[in-house]
């Protein structure tokens, strides 16, 4: 079974492989490509809203007929927050972490030779990079690209005479993220189905490790609602291009009445977060699972409450699918509908919260070993802790009337999801690195990056809050308009230095990770001492993972200092010694 | 000046690029003892920035805050939000201390063996039952104070306002003398008749057409807002007030103002921060800032959406009936 010998092409090998390993680092390389360009957008805007009047040079070289001598347009500001959001949710921290862990490790932590279908799971990669492509060419169109939000909610996304980038731009957006789902799609069908039916003898779900848990229910989130993104994408196509009113109603634009009748854009809401919410855990569970397990290997300790770890990531599954509506609390929904969502909201603070403890508890009585990836873990559970304390104000919806829309919530959301998710994704280049490339990171510019990037994301991201209590709305262009907002200019300026330090702090991370695939020391077959399955296949990577048997699996992957063994680890393939006691 | 600022960037970049490689030929790459030894001190520093960040942010930021609320709902809200914060705060002064902490106590030391403790009920349930109870505890008041916002069925003789939002500009439309307004659709706008009121509808000719909205302090407004072409959002922060503006369907929020103009110009607060604006204005060259009650856009409509605002001013309910009499009835406007 292991021993193929059909010979290997360039093409079949780096290309149109059907290799978990290789589609794994084909999604790690686009998604940091896409999030070089994401977090370079978002400086451009700080730029504009620190400084609002000042001409800059960058933005003049790089923003062509959408800049004054130096200052960029109200459009174009509205066009960078909004692919900026694009590219961060979707291509970066969805296909990006999810791609490339759920490739990289189910397969190799449950004892598999690949995916159940390596050809699915490749035309999903080659998707997922045409989708990044189209969303690449809408930056060139004449009028700019997409600029309604990334939340796109017409009819601003509908009319292109409401905004210049409603027209081609966000016509190209559609196509992008159609092909995305479709991508995503055939990504999470591959997962479930790898988990459910290839794990090796003895590899139980209960001895799973939580990475996996984390990616097979994520893979679940993803197919119940990415199809409804699919659905209300599809009918805004309608809206916009067959004259269909499923959004639209009476709507004067530009001195005329336009035929629309009948239609509701609280509609596109619901259906869009419908998809919306749920990605958020689509996009921060596969970076708990991430979490928990290097927090557990690195603090030499089971993870505390596996059973509830796992519980607590059903239930926020189940619950995600109930909670979108805290999105719309001020949308002029039925408030009674407000305050359901109010009770499911704050229900889902419950199981977040016996996770926050429980990595709290495996770190108790540990033996740390602080490598890079337990830094960004640690870092990972304070910024979760942060972002999700302030989500009680935003999910309850009289607390929510007053900061709704306004910079409160680009800080919440930003620790919660943006930071954390990003911090899981750094934790999991960073741990698998070695099994991705052969190879090991830099540990000292590892260190550096962490820790840079830790006090630039709460200089950002802290102060922020406070713009928003002050009642900033976010998408603003400019607070010139207002005296009002005089006094958050200062807080403004801060809030773009520490986020040129952090963007910049990235480039150390690029460097590491670039010149250790080619230079960085050979990794042993299992640097960190762990347990699970994919520190047993060899260094070199071979189709098939293993190159004699599969692993025979006897035992959960926690088993960290556990008294009786000589070592601090026990890897899931030894047997349990005479009278031991499964965990 | 950005010359200078250029030059610095690329000496910081080559410095930058210079140090990374050396670092490279460090061939270190599993943490070390030494290295669990420094992290672990670094994690404890770095308790101490973010708790000085926190306290940093309070001491100097809290000017730039909202003023108290401006209405009776708002102060109901207040209140609310004060506890609300006070829990945040709370857990998370103790959460992110125990972080820190064991980062650093339980650093790794070589030979020690750690501690395997994989399971406890007890524990387990003391932190699912314990944020449970204080979570209903939030959710039940925070839904009374919710309905007590939403629900204006009680309200005694509520004034009547529309609110009508268009790229990108307010307009504002009083029910008149029978506090009734007249049905409107965009189908009817012509000339002068910029929100489409139906004329054929008695109870339009007395609505009062109006640029800038006036509103009278302890009586109950009830807004209608309607929007003409995208999404908009009706925020009027310091009521605590906030509702979006949809094509097609009306929706409504209301509040009791509780505060005039003038009372807010002389609240504590507001003088504080007025004094910080003009500090800020007067280097820039700027005129002196008086306070004002706004309505600003909060949802994103285009690209003056920055700049979609509308003067709200609170007097006493004589002032403002008299003020209103003053103005042009629609009946009259279109004649």
């Amino acid at each position: 079974m292991s021993n193929h010998h059909h010979k290997e092409t360039f093409i079949t090998k780096y290309v149109f492989s059907t290799d978990h390993k290789m589609i794994s680092k084909q999604y790690l390389i686009t998604g940091i490509f896409m999030g070089v360009i994401g977090v370079f957008m978002s400086i451009l805007f700080r730029l504009q809203i620190a400084w609002p009047e000042e001409s800059f040079t960058i933005i003049e070289a790089f923003l062509g007929r959408h800049q004054d001598g130096g200052v960029m347009t109200p459009d174009m500001y509205l066009a960078l927050v909004t692919i900026h959001g694009t590219i961060m949710v979707f291509f970066v921290l969805t296909a990006g972490l999810s791609g490339t862990f759920s490739n990289l490790l189910i397969p190799l932590q449950i004892g598999a030779r690949d995916m159940a279908s390596g050809f699915l799971n490749m035309v999903s990669y080659w998707l997922f990079f045409l989708s990044s492509v189209i969303m690449l060419i809408s930056l060139f169109v004449e009028a700019g690209p997409a600029a309604a939000g990334w939340t796109i909610y017409p009819p601003l996304s509908a009319l292109p005479q409401a905004m210049p980038g409603s027209g081609l731009g966000m016509t190209l957006w559609l196509v992008s993220m159609a092909i995305f789902i479709a991508s995503s799609l055939l990504g999470s069908l591959n997962y479930i189905v790898t988990v459910l039916n290839l794990r090796t003898v003895g590899m139980k779900m209960t001895r799973l490790p939580l990475t996996i848990w984390a990616f097979f229910v994520t893979a679940i989130i993803g197919v119940v609602s990415f199809p409804v993104l699919l659905s209300a994408a599809l009918l805004l196509i309608f809206d916009r291009s067959f004259g269909t009113s499923f959004y639209l109603s009476d709507i004067f634009i530009q001195g005329e009445v336009l035929h629309y009748q009948g239609g509701s854009p609280v509609l596109f809401e619901h259906l869009f977060w419908f998809l919306g919410h749920p990605e958020v855990y689509i996009v921060i569970l596969p970076a708990m699972g991430i979490v928990s397990e290097v927090l557990a290997a690195n603090s030499r300790k089971p993870i505390f409450g596996y059973r509830a770890m796992i519980g607590s990531i059903i239930a926020i599954a189940f619950l995600s699918t109930i909670v979108w509506g805290h999105h719309m609390f001020v949308s002029g929904m039925n408030p009674f509908l407000g305050s359901v969502f109010t009770f499911t909201t704050l229900l889902i603070a419950i199981p977040s919260a016996v996770k926050s403890f429980n990595w709290l508890t495996t770190m108790w009585k540990g033996n740390l070993q602080m490598n890079t990836a337990t830094l960004f873990s640690i870092g990972f559970v304070s910024t979760f802790i942060t972002g999700g304390l302030t989500g009680l104000v935003l999910g309850d919806s009289a607390l929510d009337i007053n900061v709704h829309d306004t910079y409160f919530v680009v800080a919440h959301f930003h620790l919660v999801m943006g930071v954390s998710a990003i911090y899981g994704m750094f934790a999991g280049v960073y741990h698998w690195f070695p099994k991705m490339f052969g190879r090991m990171m830099n540990k000292t510019l590892g260190y550096w990056h962490f820790w840079i990037t830790a006090v630039a994301a709460y200089g950002v991201f802290f102060p922020m809050h406070f713009v928003g209590l002050a009642g900033l709305p976010r998408r603003y262009y400019s607070n010139t308009a207002f005296p009002l907002f005089d006094d958050v200019a200062d807080v403004n300026i801060v809030i773009t230095l520490f986020a040129i330090l952090g963007g910049a702090s990235q480039i150390i991370f690029l460097a590491n990770f670039f010149i250790s695939i080619y230079k960085g020391k050979k990794a042993e077959q299992n640097p960190w001492k762990s347990n699970t399955l994919e520190w047993t296949t060899p260094v070199e990577h071979i189709h098939g993972n293993w190159p004699g048997k599969i692993p025979h699996v006897y035992r959960w992957a926690y088993d960290y200092s556990k008294p009786g063994h000589p070592e601090d680890f026990v890897v899931q393939t030894t047997p349990l010694l005479d009278g031991e006691e499964e965990s | 000046m950005t010359a200078i600022l250029y030059i610095l960037l690329t000496i910081v970049l080559a410095v930058a690029i210079w140090q990374i490689t050396s670092i490279l030929n460090l061939k270190g790459v599993i943490a070390t003892e030494k290295d669990n030894n420094t992290q672990g001190i670094l994690f404890v520093a770095f308790g101490v920035f973010f708790y000085g960040l926190m306290v940093f942010s309070f001491w100097k930021y809290s000017i730039i805050l909202l003023p108290e609320a401006a209405s009776v709902e708002g102060e109901r809200y207040d209140n609310l939000y004060l506890i609300t914060m006070l829990l945040i705060l709370f857990v998370q002064a103790i959460t992110q201390f125990l972080l820190f902490f064991f980062a650093f106590k339980y650093r790794g030391i070589k030979g020690r063996k750690a501690f395997f403790y994989a399971d406890s009920h007890k524990l387990e349930m003391i932190w699912t039952i314990i944020p449970s109870v204080v979570l209903a505890g939030l959710v039940l008041y925070g839904l009374s104070v919710w309905n007590d916002v939403m629900d204006t069925s009680d309200a005694e003789n509520p004034l009547i306002i529309e609110v009508y939002a268009k790229q990108f500009q307010w307009e504002a439309r009083y029910a008149g003398d029978d506090n009734e307004l007249g049905l409107a659709n965009v189908r009817n706008i012509k000339g002068i008749n910029t929100m489409g009121v139906d004329m054929t509808d008695k109870n339009a000719l007395d609505d009062v057409p109006v640029r800038e909205l006036r509103l009278p302090k302890g009586r109950k407004v009830i807004f209608k807002f309607r929007s003409q072409d995208v999404l908009h959002s009706a925020y009027m922060p310091h009521f605590r007030a906030q509702m979006n503006c949809v094509p097609g369907m009306v929706t409504q929020f209301a509040f009791t103002p509780s505060m005039t103009t003038e009372e807010m110009r002389a609240n504590e607060a507001t003088i504080a921060k007025v004094e910080g604006i003009n500090k800020i204005r007067a280097e820039k060259g700027e005129d002196a800032y008086e306070f004002d009650y706004l309505l600003l856009c909060n949802k994103i409509c285009g690209s003056s959406h920055y700049n979609m605002q509308m003067k709200i001013i609170v007097e006493e309910e004589a002032e403002f009936n008299s003020w209103l009499k003053s103005q042009k009835t629609m009946a009259q406007v279109l004649q």
